[in-house]
């Protein structure tokens, strides 16, 4: 694979919101890539043509107050451009108002040194009642349905984290933070630990099995019952 | 005045060894004794990073030379001498540190993570900082502006024994119990306030307390810094005539001054939650461990600049010596370097944008980090325009601030894909950061000092550094250096976690291990030639050529002083006529116009006769 493509090393998206993340990575993958290249050949051809050469002088140049202007107000563009563009992107995934209702399924994630607990609060939709559901590191939801987690540490600070879903939030003890999401493809996806929490925190890995509509009724059937 | 000021510093008696090279209260030998510090650290650190990279690319395989083979590994067979060594360190009843690190040689989890931790803590407040702000803060602040000391020499001196006494409390963290501090050089709480969530005891505290003690050294410095370059400048120095680097470090002072107390803390209240029982980072004792992050970057953040800020000014030096041309717009690169250190204090949050603060800061902080691209940009193109028509040499200090130019636009453009609070969902805490701080810490401010090293060297030491090894370490550096930090922006985007010990436990990863080896092969390049910069300066420290005393022939004021520079630098203070960068001035007679000589005429002071060219 090629080195400088950058986005060729992305893993496969799975979520509805992941592809508005690599567009813009993308994008400032073109606009940083174009800058670099500008600047790397300006930076060459000066080296080479304005190399020390016997009888030639350099030029007694202080500045330019219109370069000057130029360059600030184009960088100044450019990134305030690319904020403004990028801010809905970011209100949509981790804005809780702006988060789509209707679950298709509610889980709390606690991050406990060293795996992830999951809590699912069963029928009744409560937690902390008898038909809750507490499973180790085996995340199950169903696939194109809006999925709610409540994310909270017992201990220390982890980060839930799904590649393929383009999502990363950090676990806080002590708070509960709600983040979305809703996949796109069945399967089944590592959720590794991506904050430092300890010893063991390489190897602190969850997975996230994302079930067709029918598997996943099965899945809760088999469960709950009826 | 300054007569008399002559006169009393050029009589000055024999000195004892103990005077002169330990409690010395010259600027010039504090400046050298924070060189040698920051070099050696600099090799610890990287010797640091060596161990935790072989574990990256060859997981919990023993490390070669001190491990044991691969048949004892697998069958107990004892085959080689370092299994005959682990056979007796086995069977006797005591633990002893490598049993307890590397058992069999293989790195211990908890100990790669005091690995990793340790390499960044050495890096950024022993050698980056001791270098940058420490030697060349020293040693050229005088200088420069024209003064025969710092304002107050005794601080100085505490200031480099503060900061020496720092370093052996932090050195002293890898013996104790428990191990050294494993919380990263962030060490976010509560992994780092409470022990028993860490399994590090004293490490931990060494930690706090060594970097409450480097603060206090950073204090001390940055109030002579400041009070120096306000109070103590030459006749004339006025201050759109001080050279970029006085600037840097100007500004650097000020954020240090500003931002440690803020750290000391912080810290102070970690020693408080390890040791006292109180809980300011825990959410069950009503505390909140989102509380050190902000009060952690709120200062790391500033501290990013101070690593780099240093490093531009330096780069601001040497480029106009060896383009011949005066540096690129003046002031827009002085306003940028001030805009730079305000916006400094409104990103801290962009460390934080996953960290569950409030998703509005993230918004906001996410528009300010933004804004930081347009001063570097023109940093950048005023650096690109100094070249513009130049006459470029390429000698050593040249080659390495083109790299430090190449290599913070690198830096710098990568810093954008993270200042996007979307894509930073993804990139955060990956390689991809990882390669954007080696970006600008690494390829901006080390190539930076090793430029600057060798370019006041002559002054330093009076000798020059010998060029051909010169060229040699910057090559087998830069390619090196390229070797192993660019591979991490493609890990970070396949979403190799950062901190973690064994990649081949993720699925997800497994395909990209074969890059972790070349990582790993071009670091041990990158360390190696290290040696080749630490053999350089101390074999020309007593072997090189003698300099003269303004060898690369440039125009600002340490090169007016006499070399070896005598106690007091100068003879009569010299009177300062013209910015800093005065290179092939049309109508002199030659292509630099020391800032001692005004412009136009020639350095006996008669005018140039009319009609009269260059050549």
């Amino acid at each position: 694979m090629n080195w400088l493509n950058f986005p060729a090393w992305l893993p496969e998206n799975v979520s509805t919101f992941g592809q508005g993340v690599d567009n813009l990575f993308i994008l400032i993958y073109w606009i940083t890539s174009i800058v670099f290249l500008a600047v790397m050949a300006v930076l060459i051809v000066f080296i080479i043509k304005y190399r020390f050469q016997e009888g030639r002088k350099a030029e007694y140049i202080e500045g330019s107050t219109t370069l000057e202007i130029t360059w600030t107000a184009a960088t100044t563009v450019i990134v305030f451009g690319l904020a403004m563009l990028s801010l809905p992107q970011w209100n949509k995934i981790k804005f809780p108002s702006q988060f789509p209702g209707n679950p298709g399924a509610v889980v709390q994630v606690s991050g406990k040194q060293f795996n992830w607990d999951m809590t699912y609060p069963g029928p009744d939709g409560e937690w902390g009642t008898d038909d809750d559901l507490e499973l180790e590191n085996q995340l199950h939801v169903p696939v194109n349905e809006v999925v709610h987690i409540r994310l909270t540490a017992e201990d220390v600070i982890h980060s839930f984290f799904v590649p393929q879903l383009r999502l990363k939030q950090d676990a806080l003890p002590g708070r509960f933070i709600n983040m979305w999401f809703e996949a796109t493809k069945p399967g089944t996806y590592e959720i590794p630990c991506a904050e430092l929490c300890g010893f063991g925190h390489s190897g602190m890995l969850g997975y996230l099995t994302v079930h067709t509509a029918e598997d996943y009724a099965a899945w809760v059937n088999e469960r709950w019952g009826e | 005045m300054n007569d008399h000021a002559h006169e009393s510093h050029d009589h000055h008696h024999e000195e004892s060894f103990v005077r002169k090279y330990l409690f010395s209260l010259d600027h010039k030998m504090i400046g050298k004794q924070f060189l040698i510090f920051g070099l050696v650290m600099f090799m610890v650190g990287g010797g640091l990073a060596l161990l935790f990279r072989w574990q990256l690319a060859w997981p919990d395989k023993p490390l070669p030379i001190i491990g044991v083979s691969k048949e004892y590994m697998e069958e107990g067979e004892v085959t080689t001498a370092a299994d005959r060594k682990w056979e007796e360190r086995f069977d006797d009843d005591k633990e002893t540190w490598i049993e307890v690190n590397m058992p069999s040689g293989v790195i211990d989890p908890a100990f790669y993570n005091s690995l990793f931790t340790m390499h960044a803590t050495i890096m950024v407040f022993f050698v980056v900082v001791p270098l940058l702000v420490g030697a060349f803060g020293n040693f050229l602040i005088p200088l420069m502006i024209g003064t025969r000391d710092m304002a107050f020499p005794v601080l100085n001196m505490l200031s480099f024994w503060f900061n020496m006494l720092g370093g052996i409390i932090m050195m002293a963290g890898f013996f104790v119990p428990g191990g050294h501090a494993a919380a990263g050089w962030t060490g976010y709480a509560p992994l780092s306030s409470v022990p028993e969530l860490s399994g590090v005891d004293w490490g931990q505290n060494l930690w706090c307390i060594s970097l409450i003690v480097m603060g206090i050294s950073s204090l001390m410095g940055s109030i002579n810094y400041i009070t120096t370059i306000i109070n103590m400048r030459a006749p004339g120095m006025t201050w759109f005539r001080l050279p970029l680097a006085i600037w840097a470090l100007f500004i650097v002072a000020i954020l240090l001054l500003l931002a440690f107390p803020v750290v000391a803390s912080a810290l102070a209240l970690i020693l408080f939650d390890r040791m006292a029982g109180t809980s300011f980072f825990l959410a069950e004792g009503g505390g909140d461990s989102l509380l050190w992050q902000h009060l952690f970057w709120f200062f790391a953040h500033p501290e990013v600049y101070i690593l780099i800020l240093p490093g531009m000014g330096m780069a601001s030096e040497m480029l106009p010596v060896f383009a011949r041309k005066p540096i690129f717009g003046y002031k827009s690169m002085v306003f940028a370097m001030i805009a730079i250190a305000f916006l400094s204090w409104i990103v801290w949050g962009h460390h934080m944008f996953q960290s569950g603060m409030n998703p509005a800061l993230g918004a906001a902080f996410m528009t300010t980090t933004m804004l930081i691209a347009v001063p570097s940009a023109i940093k950048t193109f005023n650096w690109l325009g100094t070249l513009h028509r130049a006459s470029i040499r390429f000698t050593v200090p040249m080659l390495n601030t083109l790299a430090f130019v190449s290599m913070f636009v690198i830096g710098g453009l990568s810093g954008i894909y993270m200042a996007n609070s979307p894509v930073d969902i993804y990139i955060h805490d990956t390689y991809y950061i990882v390669a954007h701080i080696h970006y600008v810490v690494f390829g901006g401010s080390v190539f930076a000092i090793f430029g600057g090293i060798f370019y006041w060297f002559p002054k330093m030491f009076g000798r020059h550094m010998n060029a051909t090894l010169g060229k040699i370490h910057f090559w087998i550096s830069f390619l090196a250096f390229n070797g192993v930090f660019f591979p991490m922006h493609i890990l970070g985007v396949g979403g190799h976690m950062r901190r973690i010990a064994n990649p081949m436990q993720y699925e997800f990863l497994q395909h990209m291990q074969w890059i972790n080896v070349f990582i790993t092969v071009c670091a041990f390049i990158l360390g190696v030639a290290q040696f080749l910069l630490l053999f350089n300066v101390f074999w020309s420290i007593f072997r090189g050529k003698v300099a003269e005393q303004n060898p690369w022939q440039a125009t600002t004021l340490e090169w007016y002083a006499p070399t070896p520079v005598p106690h007091g630098n100068f003879g009569a203070i010299p009177q300062v006529y013209h910015g800093p960068y005065e290179y092939s001035v049309p109508g002199a007679d030659k292509d630099w116009t020391p800032q001692t000589e005004p412009n136009g005429e020639s350095p006996h002071g008669e005018p140039i006769p009319a009609g009269a060219t260059a050549d």
